[in-house]
């Protein structure tokens, strides 16, 4: 493989999923037990080098790994800042980072004996990733997706159903991520026997977070290995969007041990700084309100609510982003400053979208166009010879009727 | 830690730990199915829930399991999903749930239980919440999305109280997990009849006396059975499996086709006088006595 291990992950989670004091795994007793064979699952897996050999052979020859690490000379030109490197998940079958964990959930599922994979989607990246590798895999698939999630993302609604997928619509709640989870939590509870729930992030009850993050972390072992062989030398700075957060930890994941190396994760600022308007978890710091530890589906983590205990309503423009709690390992990594989390707007996300698009030909999805502004913002501040990674975690055709409305 | 003997304890009209206790006592005593019914707080006000409530209590229910609205309540299906929207948008908080057990104590001395999920009680502060609810009255807590592993401060809390701690039982719990839950529970022991979310179904699972008989080999708590018990005739075949019955969506149900508070107690009685008359009657008495 690549780098030896960062001394940081090494101790995280521990064997109760403890990343720190989040983490952990709060779910009704019926999932307890299939929470149990996911980990001995994975654990056996882990161990097998048959598994590791089929996984590897579906990343490189379906979803087209590894990804390029391309020089963006124009955006450096253009910020006059540090050399931009920017890691093109986009260019994965499916348009995003996401089919990397779904892969290796599918394996995992297949293993098991099980039939039939249930997802949960925002952005409909997930779900179109998961549906693409149920049909691969041969295996049944449904996929919940809040209503309002359904309209922002149509075109992805389509592609879900054209791979074979059911799609269920879910109007409860704010009909986005959070409800979509609740309600493939609750098929998964019923069926739980066939079932695998592909959960899509690093979030839910352990050992969810740790498998996701194991199976996006191809991303930043690629990009070590391939900023070594460019520049010769390590990164000053990473730059990802953190929704649940598996794009941006499947980044920073192989440099945790590199101390020079900084972290920044991006997350949406949506359209104010009060409770409802954002989905600015960590952001307590810059004025956001509203989110504290608490449990959220599963885990214990930063929490956007009321002071009452009540999960509150969160907005992105971006479907990706828009989710009340932030994965357990980000929490730590947030805690212990490893890692700084920033937001930036709605309207800074477009912007920054467009910019892309016109410099470097990459139209990035709105989620990925959250980090390209953070970058935006803060390169003018670095020195021409800082070198920065930016993850463009997916590509923005799904987002062409939101960004129809702006251009 | 307090106990009964404590002057602490003692300074409350009446010790809070063993309505519980002797309630499923005497039932066991009558051979007597019991019967649990559970009513979402606040839906669709909190002054009609202590009306319900009141008339569950003298319709004959054993236990009453006060639901706390939370706002994602993955556990349960569209029935009390639909009734905790109501409830929260009625503005219901835990505050004011546990104000609401302090009126209902003034009133009855029907067990109260907590129903909730973990976020809230978090919120508030363990210790907080669990003075409040035993100094308010209630008997025992239930989190639904708390398992024996993670529940160490809670059970500090709770016990240092006198509240009894509920934990959920699952037809996939294996016997080590079963061990781990018996051991942790106290007042009864909730057994999920079924994997799935709260809700009417058409009949009882074929494998519950089975899994039942499973249960008992880890306990000597009473058992109480739920998730998707709803009519007279799951009541009735439940009497040789356990201790008492839960009955939540069924009863949520006619709270939502009431038109007024007092309909709704109403209806609510009536559902529970007609489970009540199952239990009492004919093969709804114990043929296995759990010894």
């Amino acid at each position: 493989m690549t780098s030896p291990t960062p001394s940081i992950a090494s101790p995280v989670p521990d064997s109760r999923g403890r990343y720190g004091p989040y983490g952990g795994r709060y779910v009704p007793e019926t999932l307890v037990a299939p929470l149990e064979e996911l980990e001995r699952a994975y654990a056996e897996a882990c161990a097998d080098p048959a598994f590791h050999a089929g996984l590897d052979a579906l990343l490189h020859d379906f979803a087209g790994r590894p990804t390029p690490l391309q020089f963006a000379s124009r955006l450096t030109e253009r910020l006059g800042g540090p050399r931009i490197y920017l890691k093109r998940e986009d260019l994965l079958h499916t348009g995003a980072h996401k089919i990397n964990n779904c892969l290796g959930q599918g394996l995992l599922a297949v293993r098991m004996g099980k039939k039939r994979v249930i997802a949960e989607t925002g952005a409909g990246q997930h779900g179109v990733a998961t549906a693409t590798v149920a049909a691969r895999l041969g295996l049944s698939c449904t996929v919940y997706m809040g209503t309002e999630d359904m309209e922002r993302q149509r075109l992805n609604v389509f592609r879900m159903r054209l791979l074979g997928a059911e799609v269920v619509g879910v109007d409860a709640g704010s009909r986005t991520l959070k409800d979509a989870i609740n309600e493939a939590m609750r098929d998964w509870v019923t069926n739980v026997r066939t079932s695998h729930y592909l959960l899509g992030s690093v979030l839910g009850a352990h050992p969810y977070p740790q498998i996701v993050r194991d199976f996006q972390k191809i991303i930043g072992e690629e990009a070590r290995e391939q900023i070594l062989r460019a520049e010769k030398r390590l990164p000053d700075h990473l730059y990802a969007c953190v929704g649940g957060g598996s794009n941006s930890i499947g980044l920073f994941h192989a440099f945790l041990g590199d101390a020079g190396v900084k972290m920044v994760g991006i997350e949406a600022g949506g359209r104010g700084k009060s409770l409802g308007e954002h989905a600015a978890r960590l952001g307590a710091a810059h004025g956001f309100t509203g989110a504290r530890p608490g449990v959220l589906q599963g885990t214990y983590t930063y929490v956007l609510q009321t002071a009452d205990g009540q999960i509150a309503p969160t907005h992105s423009i971006s479907a990706g982003l828009d989710y009340p709690a932030i994965g357990p390992e980000h929490a730590w990594l947030a805690d212990l400053g490893r890692a700084e989390y920033t937001s930036v707007t709605d309207e800074e996300a477009i912007d920054a979208a467009r910019t892309l698009a016109r410099i470097e030909g990459i139209i990035p999805a709105l989620e990925s166009a959250h980090a390209v502004a953070g970058l935006i913002q803060r390169a003018p501040r670095m020195k021409n010879s800082e070198i920065v990674i930016l993850n463009v975690s997916g590509r923005g055709d799904k987002d062409m009727e939101t960004l129809s409305r702006y251009v | 830690m307090s106990d009964a003997a404590s002057p602490k304890s003692s300074a409350s009209p009446q010790p809070s730990a063993g309505r519980i206790e002797r309630r499923f006592r005497e039932l066991a005593q009558t051979g007597e199915l019991g019967l649990v019914a559970y009513i979402t707080a606040g839906d669709p006000s909190l002054e009609a829930t202590e009306k319900i409530v009141l008339a569950a209590a003298e319709a004959g229910a054993d236990v009453i399991e006060l639901g706390v609205p939370f706002s994602d309540p993955v556990a349960d299906g569209p029935t009390i999903q639909r009734a905790i929207e109501r409830a929260l948008r009625a503005g219901t908080t835990l505050a004011g749930v546990l104000g609401l057990v302090a009126r209902l104590r003034a009133r009855t001395q029907v067990p109260l239980v907590l129903f909730s999920y973990f976020n809230p009680l978090l919120q508030m502060g363990l210790e907080t919440f669990a003075e409040a609810a035993a100094a308010a009255g209630a008997d025992g807590v239930l989190a639904t999305d708390l398992t024996p592993e993670e529940a160490e401060d809670y059970r500090a809390a709770m016990r240092a109280h006198g509240l009894d701690t509920i934990f959920l039982a699952a037809p996939t719990s294996t016997d080590a997990r079963l061990e781990k839950i018996a051991a942790v529970s106290s007042g009864f022991l909730y057994l999920i009849s079924r994997t799935g979310v709260t809700g009417a179904r058409e009949a009882l699972p074929e494998d519950l006396p089975e899994l039942a008989r499973r249960v008992r080999r880890f306990t000597k708590l009473p058992l109480a059975v739920g998730f998707g018990i709803s009519a007279p005739a799951h009541v009735s075949v439940l009497g040789g499996i356990a201790d008492a019955a839960v009955v939540g969506s069924a009863l949520v149900a006619e709270v939502e086709k009431a038109s007024h508070a007092e309909q709704a107690a109403e209806n609510v009685a009536g559902l529970i006088r007609l489970l009540k008359r199952a239990a009492r009657q004919g093969i709804s008495r114990r043929t296995e006595r759990p010894t």
